[in-house]
């Protein structure tokens, strides 16, 4: 097993070299360049800035050079400072963005498997009945409502009329002022909304998930089985379809990994969150190259260990893949 | 000259003899210079901003968000008053010596830095010296590379010389004075300043959370006495929707409105009237269609007129900003001593449009409803840059409206930095919808100086005028408003007669502002210019704060 956790981590090492080398490139080739921000379209801007600019960030260098200096300070984990005038480094800026959009990501994802995978097995069992049609419409009804419209009549309603929900931001204005517990109500409080629309939106996929799996198994010979020998309903879904179903879940835990890094644009923006979906856009847009590719490269890291882990869970939950022996 | 001086010098008698610091007092003594009749000290006032600061040092940074924070924070030498005169800031005064081409400014003498340090001329040759540094990285040293000396006469008095005479150069002073005591000698991209600024402003810096709020805190030692708002709040909301909501539940105290919001969403609504108050002034820009003048058929000045009466300024206003706009005639803002009322006007009329097209030869000649010359239909393309629907929607209005009078334009609408680097700089382009800010100094040079065209250069549509350059040369040269009006006056006029542009409108400024705030009184210089002078009245102030 260890050997074979090695040998994947290994092979992981070319795999985010051929991933750093084509963001890189990439993200050069969209028109224009950071300097050009700070030294166009405005007649208060001297002639000489864009040249210096240039200068300032390396971009005058040719673009193969560019990549080894960036590779050369990435293999120490120096990801670099942002072209932003702020002069912080790209971890720093990370960093300050990272736990928000964690603490969000995990919460959402936490109530979607609390809700989704009951939800998927209960419709799966009651196969065609009034509630699975229910769950199917209302999943679906997540699924296709625009969240960023949703979020505006939530934030209209509880927010401006009823006055029950703050409208946007993480924390209160005085929240350094709050004691410990005060504090842990007022994040609640106010991540109540974004926490709650993210789920509404994402418990079609694991849900139709689980019911899907779920119905493969309960249609499986030793289920009947099962029963015919008179096991108790209970045991039979719980003991031998449940566990079974589960199996395919795990790759999609696995997957999403990532994605707990990954902040939504329109989300953070309409909700005033400072995350990393916002520090990513905002990047991009900048064209600030050393931020850019921080994110990428953490979210390509992610990714691969992600699938490692997937992989490895597969080994300890089914008895029939073993890894490492031949 | 002598007479503005001496008016200068007045005002600031009469704001100059205030206290003078006690120096035993452990507490720094609150400078009450200000003098509002009933004005009382506390509450704060929030405003939101679309995206977060970049850093607060004003020099380096060139995004609002920053510029708006670092304007409460520092001073410069001068600044505009309320009517866009220059005014004295950290100078008391100022004089126009060498015939134009020397400034001897006389600093107050009154004025410390946010860490209580006094602010000398020191400062003032170290902010010069920090603008024309190589390793600064600013945009705006342009100005300050013209200085081709720069002396200190005493503590308090510099004098700047220049090799001839440059109008915009007192302006460029007013430029933030940055800390020489703080900043010397270190790397201003690692200087904690751009995190904590020190300055000399009304407001000090309190602090940043990134990405969700910056807060400010009245200085008690402000020069010109300090603002009777106790803090300056920014709040940073990434969405325009969601500010509005914000605002209707009372959470943020000024909004620029959209055109929409303003005359659909407001009036109508109890919890917008109850709490704001709603200004209207205009806004210092322009929206205009420029055409390459390194395309052959635009080089015939009939087509470009005959484009221009082909536009309906009129429904574009009306259709698309709500009315909330007037029509541009000129590349200055209607109601400032630079505009020139009585330039040739193109109202909208498709006969005169049709006889000058006809005049420049282009006749429909085969039928399919496109005019050609010498088999060349007139035919174009009409970009602009994405994100900005008004401009979106201009376009399909020019579409419509050109092809009455037999010319095709097909629209193509970009992302903006492919738009600045593959068409306009490359100027790769027909003709293109775009906007410039009005600048309160009245120089065109950037944009019309036929030197300017081409590269990187703003004059991108490369126009290219002798007589235009004459104006704009002698403009720069002149010290003296009213005569530097004349040349201005006449540049207009051979703007409005050539039209290398179509200038469309000037829209409106639409602001809501809390009703709690007494003092707030819109100008040519719109509504923040006297914000240290805003105040509430006890029973109404909504924060308050523990010292």
């Amino acid at each position: 097993m260890l050997r074979y956790i090695a040998a994947r981590l290994a092979g992981m090492i070319p795999l985010l070299f051929g991933i750093t080398l084509i963001c890189f490139f990439v993200i050069h080739l969209a028109p224009g360049d950071p300097a050009q921000f700070l030294a166009s379209m405005n007649p208060k801007f001297s002639e000489t800035a864009y040249q210096k600019f240039e200068k300032m960030y390396g971009l005058d260098k040719p673009l193969p050079e560019q990549y080894i200096i960036w590779l050369k300070r990435v293999a120490v984990l120096d990801f670099g400072e942002s072209f932003s005038q702020d002069g912080k480094t790209v971890t720093a800026k990370i960093m300050e963005r990272m736990p928000v959009t964690i603490y969000l990501n995990v919460m959402g994802m936490l109530l979607i498997f609390l809700i989704a995978l009951p939800l998927g097995v209960w419709s799966a069992y009651k196969q065609n009945s009034l509630f699975d049609k229910s769950v199917t419409v209302f999943v679906f009804i997540g699924f296709a409502v625009p969240t960023f419209w949703l979020a505006l009549l939530c934030m209209y309603y509880f927010g401006v009329i009823k006055g029950w929900l703050p409208i946007s931001g993480l924390t209160s204005y005085n929240f350094d002022q709050l004691s410990f517990l005060g504090k842990v109500w007022d994040v609640a409080w106010h991540s109540f909304l974004p926490v709650l629309l993210s789920v509404f939106g994402g418990l079609a996929g694991l849900s139709r998930f689980a019911r899907n799996s779920m119905l493969e198994v309960l249609g499986e010979d030793y289920i009947i089985s099962a029963r015919a020998r008179g096991l108790s309903e209970r045991r039979v879904v719980f003991k031998h379809a449940l566990k079974n179903a589960m199996l395919p879940v795990v790759t999609i835990l696995g997957l999403s990994v990532p994605g707990l890094i990954g902040g939504s644009v329109i989300f953070e923006s309409i909700f005033g969150i400072a995350g990393m979906g916002q520090l990513f856009y905002q990047a991009v847009m900048m064209r600030d190259y050393p931020v850019v590719m921080g994110i990428l490269v953490m979210g390509a890291v992610l990714t691969l260990i992600g699938n490692l882990i997937a992989d490895i869970c597969y080994g300890l939950v089914d008895p029939r893949i073993r890894y490492g022996k031949k | 000259m002598i007479k503005k001086f001496l008016a200068v010098l007045l005002v600031f008698a009469v704001f100059g003899c205030g206290q003078k610091k006690s120096d035993s007092g452990a507490e720094p003594e609150v400078s009450r210079k200000r003098a509002i009749p009933n004005a009382v000290y506390g509450d704060a006032v929030v405003v939101s901003m679309l995206g977060d600061a970049t850093g607060l040092i004003y020099n380096i940074t060139s995004d609002s968000a920053s510029h708006d924070v670092a304007d409460k924070i520092y001073n410069g030498l001068v600044r505009y008053d309320k009517n866009m005169n220059i005014v004295g800031d950290l100078a008391d005064s100022w004089e126009i010596v060498d015939d134009g081409k020397g400034i001897i400014f006389h600093l107050n003498q009154d004025v410390r830095w946010h860490d209580g340090k006094p602010f000398t001329a020191e400062d003032v040759e170290f902010t010069y010296k920090f603008m024309i540094d190589d390793k600064t990285p600013t945009s705006y040293d342009a100005d300050f590379r013209l200085v081709s000396k720069f002396e200190i006469i005493d503590k308090y008095t510099v004098k700047v010389s220049y090799n001839e005479p440059f109008a915009p150069a007192l302006i460029s002073w007013g430029m933030p004075m940055l800390p020489k005591h703080l900043l010397q000698g270190q790397d201003v991209k690692k200087s904690p300043l751009l995190r904590r600024p020190v300055g000399t402003g009304p407001y000090k810096f309190l602090e940043w959370k990134a990405g969700d709020s910056i807060t400010l805190v009245a200085n008690d030692d402000y020069f010109l006495g300090r603002p009777y708002l106790d803090r300056y709040i920014f709040r940073i909301i990434p969405d325009t929707a969601t500010t509005f909501l914000e605002l209707l539940n009372g959470s943020i105290d000024i909004m620029g409105l959209s055109p929409l919001q303003w005359s659909k969403q407001t009036d109508s609504n109890p919890r917008f009237t109850s709490q704001y108050n709603k200004h209207m002034y205009l806004a210092s820009s322009y929206d205009y269609v420029g055409y390459n003048q390194k395309k052959p058929m635009f080089q015939d000045k009939r087509v470009r007129q005959a484009l221009a009466y082909a536009t309906p300024k009129q429904d574009i206003i009306k259709g698309l900003q709500f009315g909330l706009g007037v029509e541009a005639t000129g590349p200055y803002k209607p109601g400032t001593v630079w505009y020139n009322p009585n330039v040739k006007k193109y109202d909208y009329n498709i006969e005169t449009a049709k006889k000058l097209l006809a005049q420049a030869g282009y006749k429909d000649t085969n039928g399919d409803g496109i005019v050609e010359k010498e088999g060349k239909p007139l035919k174009f393309e009409l970009i602009t840059n994405q994100g900005n629907t008004v401009r979106t929607s201009i376009c399909e209005v020019l579409q419509k409206s050109w092809e009455k009078i037999g010319v095709k334009v097909d629209i193509r609408v970009l992302e903006w930095a492919t738009f600045i680097n593959e068409y306009i700089n490359k100027q790769k382009f027909d003709a293109v919808v775009l906007g410039w800010n009005i600048l309160n100094d009245p120089d065109l040079y950037d944009v019309w100086y036929s030197g300017n065209c081409g590269g990187q250069k703003l004059n991108f549509i490369c126009y290219q005028n002798k007589e235009l350059d004459e104006q704009l040369i002698a403009g720069r040269k002149e010290f003296d408003p009213q005569k530097r009006k004349e040349y201005y006056f006449k540049a207009q006029e051979i703007l409005a007669e050539d039209q290398p542009y179509t200038f469309l409108m000037v829209p409106n400024a639409l602001v809501a502002v809390s009703k709690r705030f007494n003092e707030v009184r819109p100008a040519p210089a719109g509504i923040g210019y006297n914000q240290e002078d805003w105040w509430v009245e006890k029973d109404k102030q909504k924060y308050s704060f523990q010292k």
